[in-house]
């Protein structure tokens, strides 16, 4: 029965993009990174996990992408709990998601746009070379980039329009998940906020496109994500809103938030 | 016995405690090693027949590992023909059997230096290369970016290496034998004055195909092992910079030593092969 036609004003449930329930991972059997991580992503929101180096961040993403599978716990994405899938239909699964890496991992024999041809090639066979050039080309429009860079090679374009490329690319298959990996790390503020802007941006123009940001960059994650994550020695500290994190009592998101806005 | 003795011969025992380990260490690291890379070497011959056919890049890498090779591989194997032909004349001059020298250098070539030195120089050339190649894109993040777009990256960038210098291995040993025994000839016929004829009768009646067609075998065998090995340590690289170089180093080397030793064990093989079908050696 529907919320209207018991007469109520319920939402319905939230569907979530991302359940992790109680995550353990070990690699030598001795020492957990991951200490039971319990995290809800709801699907078609920006989320932002934060925390400081070495709390485990990457290792919870590599879980998402089925790139590590989880001591004990269970992962499910998109409603499909990822310790059912072998190797190989793990690896075609991972088509639902689109990476931004932070070294933006463009693929240094290509040129920009072939770059952003490759994964459409690969999964679209059925596609003709014109139909992929144009998939492309539309792509690397809604990230902004001059037609005038497609055939340069990465290393001819600056670290910013690497970013761009690089999210082209994450897109061409359009993923239902979006994943930036410390996107803005080692970037001046002005291309800072060109990225952020960017991540908002593409965001907002994919609805129902689940967005999930790892960044140590407080002030962002504050400024562009609808939740935040924030995780501390394996395991998730608090999460919530921005406004959460502000009113939080807790000594250690005080202290990542003092210095965050301090930043 | 004395305390100082027995204090002597505790720290002999300990000391030989610790070399002892560590040779066990080292033994137990090169058999994990040897495993692993089995591994990896059976992984990747799966996917050498899996879909889709990555012919593109098959050709791409023949043309890095074949095409771009044929420059070295003709200058040092006429170099080694000349060099290997003036040292076996020399040596039959003394004994009154310089006819002999066109099919000995043949023989030598064609079974075993051709092969040998031919994988050594593809090796280190492109071994190297596939290795650092590899490595570098390991620690660029781009083998994620693979792994995260749902392409398996060992079909897509392990096995057409493989196949590539699978096929491209006995061509090249080919060009080796053929350019070498060009210089062979040309220092027998034109720089010590042996007869042409000679030279090539004799070679003739004594270089049968089983001689060639073993050292083309080899070669593909050589070219499967520093593929694979060069392509696992590239493939397994971590450290950054440093380790690509090490990643590089440790291929190139691996490869290097191995078609040495395997050389060796395949001549017996093929030895024992040739008795048990009946072919005179």
């Amino acid at each position: 029965m529907s919320a209207a036609e018991n007469g109520t004003n319920q939402k319905p449930p939230p569907e979530y993009a991302v359940v992790l329930d109680n995550v353990k991972k070990s690699f030598d059997e001795k020492e957990f990174v991951l200490k039971g991580i319990d995290l809800k992503i709801p699907k078609g929101s920006l989320t932002s996990i934060i925390g400081f180096s070495g709390t485990g961040k990457s290792v919870l993403l590599k879980h998402m992408l089925g790139l590590y599978r989880p001591t004990s716990g269970s992962v499910k994405i998109l409603g499909k709990d990822l310790d059912l899938f072998d190797n190989d239909a793990l690896t075609i699964f991972r088509c639902n998601f689109g990476v931004l890496f932070q070294s933006a991992a463009l693929f240094d024999d290509m040129t920009v746009f072939e770059n952003v041809c490759f994964p459409i090639e690969e999964h679209r066979r059925h596609l003709s070379k014109g139909q992929v050039e144009v998939i492309a080309l539309e792509k690397l429009k809604m990230v902004g980039l001059d037609p005038k860079h497609n055939h340069k090679l990465p290393s001819q374009i600056s670290g910013g329009m690497q970013k761009r490329t690089g999210l082209a690319r994450a897109l061409a298959l359009d993923p239902e998940i979006l994943i930036y990996d410390e996107p803005t790390t080692g970037l001046d503020p002005i291309l800072t906020e060109m990225v952020d802007n960017l991540i908002v941006e593409t965001h907002q123009a994919r609805p129902g496109t689940t967005s999930i940001m790892v960044s140590h960059d407080l002030h962002a994650a504050f400024r562009i994500a609808d939740f935040v994550v924030m995780l501390d020695a394996g395991k998730v500290l608090l999460s919530g809103t921005a406004e959460d994190f502000y009113k939080s009592e807790l000594e250690l998101v005080r202290k990542f938030v003092d210095k965050g806005i301090k930043h | 016995m004395s305390e100082g003795t027995n204090s002597v011969i505790q720290k002999i025992s300990d000391k030989l405690d610790v070399f002892i380990n560590s040779i066990i260490g080292v033994f137990k690291g090169f058999i994990l090693e040897v495993g692993l890379i089995s591994v990896f070497a059976g992984q990747s011959v799966r996917l050498l027949f899996a879909k889709p056919y990555r012919y593109v890049e098959i050709s791409k890498h023949m043309e890095f590992i074949g095409n771009q090779s044929v420059g070295i591989i003709t200058l040092t194997s006429i170099f080694t023909g000349l060099a290997l032909s003036f040292q076996v004349y020399l040596g039959f001059k003394l004994v009154n059997a310089v006819d002999l020298v066109g099919p000995t250098v043949a023989l030598g070539i064609s079974r075993e230096l051709g092969p040998v030195l031919t994988g050594l120089i593809v090796s280190a050339r492109a071994g190297g290369a596939m290795a650092a190649r590899l490595g570098t894109m390991r620690v660029n993040e781009q083998m994620d970016a693979l792994d995260v777009m749902g392409i398996n990256t060992k079909q897509y960038l392990i096995a057409p290496r493989i196949i590539a210098a699978v096929v491209c291995m006995p061509l090249l040993t080919a060009l080796f034998d053929f350019m070498a025994m060009f210089g062979s000839w040309f220092l027998c016929t034109k720089l010590v004055g042996l007869d042409h004829a000679v030279f090539l009768s004799k070679i003739r009646d004594t270089v049968e195909v089983h001689h060639i067609a073993e050292g083309l075998l080899k070669s593909a065998i050589f070219g499967f092992m520093f593929a694979v090995i060069c392509t696992y340590k590239g493939f397994n690289t971590s450290g950054g910079a440093k380790g690509v170089g090490e990643a590089t180093n440790r291929g190139v080397v691996v490869s290097m030593v191995s078609i040495i030793i395997l050389d060796y064990f395949l001549m017996n093989l093929i030895r024992i092969y040739y008795l048990i079908v009946g072919i005179a050696r």
